[in-house]
């Protein structure tokens, strides 16, 4: 037990005297979280638009006017003829123009009917269907407001409750995913590297030839990493606390328990990477090339999964990322405890219990 | 004529922050001599060593190689020197044909010249079989020796050989001193560092440095007698300790 | 140039030599595109819908009929108290729960007015925001329905004012996700395996020493990075090259701009990612550090494109970070020349600033690059 102490004990110091890795791997998730929990967001603010108006009367002037002001709107040019506007959207100056129907006033006052045309550069589909959403409901607001004399009789009033976030804040989507890509990529990457890095120097024959167990070996240079990682997730959380406003609706112990499990996960990940690779060089491609898309896209993290295809959704279940996110999510906003998440977290453990045996049994065959 | 001196060092220095790692060596080297360039470890050899190839820039004195001064041509310095490091230094994932093609082309080499020259080294040191072969899968002594050839594919005027026999086994190390005495004879000089006292024994001079400074420089031959003992061993003990 | 030439090859050979390497450099990222295409999408569907019906009458029935038929909803079940219908969705079980109050369809007839109570999971806020306006077109159908079939019964039709808002969607009409994100994505699959061995090349010679050996000999080293670095420019070229043809055959997206002109520019762009990755490797001293770093940047590079989440809706100081962000220029191009047709002089902006970028990093990668030290 002494030695394997004094294992660990070189494990921390060689991280430690790296004073620019120790700057790297904790400088950087600070960094990540503060620039992504403010940065990203698929809320549509400010989309700049275009507006044909084709009548140029009272009406117009008032709905171009409700427009502006919206917060989801700014209109940055007028376009005078129909053929302008494809150039404006090739050069990606503005996402939509409002084309509205000559004689507009008139129309709506004979017919009680005039329309306007909702043009969307749709390469981006979910902006183009959002302006096109939020549109819409604006003049539908403005509708009513020219229609409050008549009495509509049937009315069914949906009345919305929106829980867990009621503010509809995408820092509390985001937060817990962005939580998440950070301790997956730097525990794996950190461990499959480090392990491959002392094959290939040639240390790791002086240490499994020492009287340790290659096991302990292995969980020797794992230990600093789980370590690293907790303060990690230490530092991420709190900042998600006191920067973001993130609740934690739900237990902070068991916050703890599920981001220890979820570093044992990814460490055990990055041990398995180790064993398939001969090189840094190769461990490396296999964690960032092979880690970074999928965990970002699969796991939850900015994409809803329920809307993706079947066999995607049956994908999703091996990215640890997309079970960890879950358990974030429900501790953090729903203040969850174990009776709903036992699943999750069983999922988690077999996770790390398999990478485990597989890299150990990978280790065992390669000393035989 | 001057040009007789293929290395001339005068008061060269070299220092990491306020450490002297090279403090003021002074020495020449002439052409077609065997030059060993002895210390204990972390006594400044590599150091200065690096120097004179030009990867390291010098804090103070003067020193020329080949006739180029280290401070302004260090890029037509290593057009005339061949280096070979402690590190071994040839790709493992190129061929044994490759690699001399490759550093053959970094040289200037025209490719009839590469393959005069590949051909002539598979003969002398007795390749064929492994030619085409990935350097990785080949034993030590074979690497050093090829790496050694290679430095010495762009016909230098010094080649420098930083500890070239460490970890070889006597008899690669005896035929590898067997090419460098046949290298010198040709007019190239060589400047080798070695921890071998044996070693030390077959260079024409000897320089030991101790603590960044050169504390004896002579034919081994002179240099047993100023210490009154029998072997390089014993003077570089006695030196060592101080 | 004969020197390069030397240097081209031999890197060339190491790459093929690696078998390790191979698949990870040209198949692992075509199967990523193939597959990580569709799952970027910010369609909701098959929201899990539960009900809880109070009324059992054939209106509230048939209000639960229509969300049924309603391509975006799945209905879960139907639970019996608001309790079981609030622990299902702390479960992750539903994510939208209809309350059909008990007098509903009494109330509608006789008031003619009802009230609904739906609660939403808005963790997603976005999703959120989606559902309840599908929530609200279904409704808002419910009620014209009744209306048609009540209305003619109480009579007094009075005609109301309606704006008539007609969405038309340009270049892409269904609204086709895949379209938009596998340039996108290709861009990032492109960038990271130009970044990754760029930026570890260098530093892995280093690391081994042949960089001492390289750098005993007279080669400059303008010849030295340039044949060094040529070679990942081929490959991502080749990877763009392959990634278009997927894109055709496999996805369908349309290519309207000019083939040419795509590849013009990303000739210009990986430059700039190669000068990135040279930089990093010449500040490291070990490959871990020098992934460490490029993993940073890319992960902010890929997060910060608007490849995802839109640009505009970040906040205004965050927006001036992603000028500095090679990916964005990438990203907005391949979709504007792609899939609207842009022409040179629409994406110059783009180009100059990618040109300008190009040129710095390679100056500073060059000049950072030290043969003595």
């Amino acid at each position: 037990m002494n030695r394997f102490r004094g294992f660990i004990k070189k494990e921390f110091y060689h991280i430690f005297r790296d004073r620019r890795s120790l700057f790297i791997l904790f400088g950087m998730p600070i960094a990540q979280i503060l620039l992504f929990g403010f940065a990203i967001t698929n809320e549509i603010n400010n989309v700049d638009i275009g507006v044909l108006d084709h009548a140029k009367d009272a009406t117009t002037e008032e709905i171009i006017n409700k427009i502006s002001t919206s917060k989801y709107f700014s209109i940055k040019e007028f376009i005078e003829r129909e053929a302008d506007i494809e150039a404006a959207f090739q050069k990606g100056e503005i996402k939509a123009v409002l084309n509205f129907e000559k004689d507009f006033s008139r129309n709506l006052v004979k017919d009680h009917r005039a329309t306007i045309q909702i043009i969307t550069d749709a390469t981006d589909p979910n902006t183009a269907n959002t302006i096109s959403n939020y549109t819409s409901s604006i003049l539908r607001n403005y509708q009513q407001e020219l229609n409050t004399d008549i009495n509509m009789p049937f009315q069914v009033i949906p009345q919305f409750r929106m829980v867990y976030n009621p503010e509809l804040k995408s820092v509390f989507m985001f937060v817990p995913g962005v939580m998440t890509i950070i301790l997956m990529l730097v525990s794996a990457m950190m461990t499959s590297i480090s392990i491959t890095r002392e094959k290939e120097l040639g240390t790791m024959e002086v240490l499994l030839v020492s009287p340790l167990k290659p096991v302990l070996v292995i969980v020797g240079k794992v230990v600093p990493y789980i370590f690293l990682s907790v303060i990690n997730a230490i530092v991420i959380v709190v900042l998600s606390i006191f920067v973001f406003k993130m609740p934690i609706q739900g237990s902070l112990l068991l916050l703890g328990v599920v981001s220890v499990l979820f570093i044992i996960t990814s460490l055990s990940l990055g041990i398995l990477i180790s064993t398939v690779s001969a090189t840094q060089q190769t461990a490396m491609m296999i964690s960032l090339m092979g880690l970074m898309l999928p965990t970002i896209l699969l796991s939850g993290f900015i994409f809803p999964i329920s809307s993706m295809p079947m066999a995607l959704q049956v994908i999703s279940n091996i990215i640890p990322a997309k079970w960890f996110i879950v358990l974030l999510k429900g501790i953090m906003l729903k203040g969850v405890g174990m009776g709903c998440l036992w699943k999750e977290t069983l999922i988690l453990l077999g996770m790390a219990l398999f990478f485990i045996l597989v890299s150990i049994r990978k280790y065992k065959t390669r000393l035989e | 004529m001057q040009s007789q001196q293929v290395i001339e060092v005068e008061n060269l220095t070299k220092m990491f922050g306020a450490f002297k790692a090279v403090d003021a060596i002074t020495f020449n080297v002439k052409r077609g001599e065997i030059f060993g360039f002895l210390g204990a470890n972390g006594a400044g050899k590599t150091t200065a060593m690096k120097m004179l190839i030009g990867i390291s820039n010098p804090t103070s004195g003067k020193a020329k190689v080949a006739g180029f001064d280290v401070f302004t041509k260090a890029e037509s310095i290593k057009k005339n020197i061949g280096y070979m490091s402690q590190k071994f230094a040839l790709y493992d994932d190129l061929t044994v044909k490759e690699n001399i093609t490759f550093f053959g082309g970094i040289y200037g080499l025209t490719r009839a010249q590469i393959r005069e020259k590949t051909t002539q080294m598979i003969a002398d040191l007795a390749l064929q079989e492994v030619a085409g072969q990935l350097v990785g899968s080949l034993p030590l002594g074979w690497k050093q020796k090829i790496s050694f050839s290679v430095a010495l594919l762009h016909s230098p005027k010094v080649v420098f050989l930083d500890e070239p026999t460490g970890g070889v086994d006597p008899i690669t190390r005896r035929q590898f001193w067997e090419m460098i005495y046949k290298t010198a004879n040709n007019g190239t000089t060589v400047f080798v560092t070695t921890h071998y006292m044996d070693e030390a024994e077959y260079c024409d001079r000897v320089s030991i440095m101790v603590d960044g400074k050169i504390e004896a420089l002579d034919t081994p031959k002179k240099l047993k007698e100023q210490f009154g003992v029998k072997t390089m061993n014993d003077v570089f003990l006695k030196l060592a300790r101080g | 140039m004969k020197r390069i030439g030397y240097i081209v090859q031999k890197e060339f050979k190491q790459i093929f030599r690696n078998k390790a390497m191979l698949p990870i450099i040209f198949v692992m990222p075509l199967i990523q595109l193939i597959i990580l295409s569709n799952a970027a999408t910010f369609e909701v569907k098959n929201i899990k819908f539960s009900y809880i019906d109070h009324d059992h009458s054939s209106n509230s029935r048939a209000l639960i009929e229509k969300f049924n038929v309603s391509s975006y909803f799945n209905i879960i079940s139907g639970f019996q108290s608001q309790a079981l219908a609030s622990s299902a969705m702390l479960d992750g079980e539903v994510d939208v729960i209809l309350e059909i109050p008990r007098h509903f369809e009494r109330d509608l007839l006789g008031d003619k007015y009802a009230q609904l109570g739906i609660t939403i999971n808005a963790i997603d806020g976005a999703a959120a925001g989606v559902e309840s306006v599908y929530i609200n077109q279904i409704v808002q159908s419910f009620n014209k329905e009744i209306r048609v079939a009540l209305m003619q019964k109480t009579a007094v039709s009075i005609m109301p004012i309606t704006i008539e808002t007609i969405p038309l969607f340009w270049y892409n009409k269904t609204l086709n996700y895949k379209t938009f994100m596998v340039p996108g994505i290709l861009v990032v699959l492109v960038t990271m395996i130009t970044l990754f061995l760029s930026g570890m090349n260098i530093v892995r010679e280093k690391e081994i020493g042949t960089l001492e050996q390289i750098n005993v000999t007279p080669i400059r080293k303008g010849q030295f990075i340039v044949g060094k670095l040529f070679p990942f420019w081929v490959i991502g070229m080749a990877l763009l090259s392959v990634g278009l043809v997927i894109s055709k055959l496999i996805f369908d997206v349309p290519i309207v701009g000019s083939l040419g002109l795509m590849y013009f520019y990303t000739s210009i762009y990986i430059l700039v990612i190669l000068g990135i990755g040279l930089f990093i490797s010449n500040y490291t001293e070990t490959q871990q550090q020098a992934m460490f770093i490029a993993w940073f940047f890319m992960v902010i590079f890929i997060l910060m494109s608007g490849l995802f989440t839109p640009i505009e809706s970040m906040p205004q100081w965050a927006q001036v970070l992603t000028e500095f962000n090679p990916i964005k220029y990438f990203v907005e191009v391949m979709r504007m020349v792609m899939l609207k047709g842009s022409s040179l002089e629409d994406i110059y902006p783009q180009l100059a600033k990618t040109m300008a970028y190009a040129l710095a990093m390679n100056g500073l990668a060059v000049w950072s690059y030290k043969k003595t030290n």
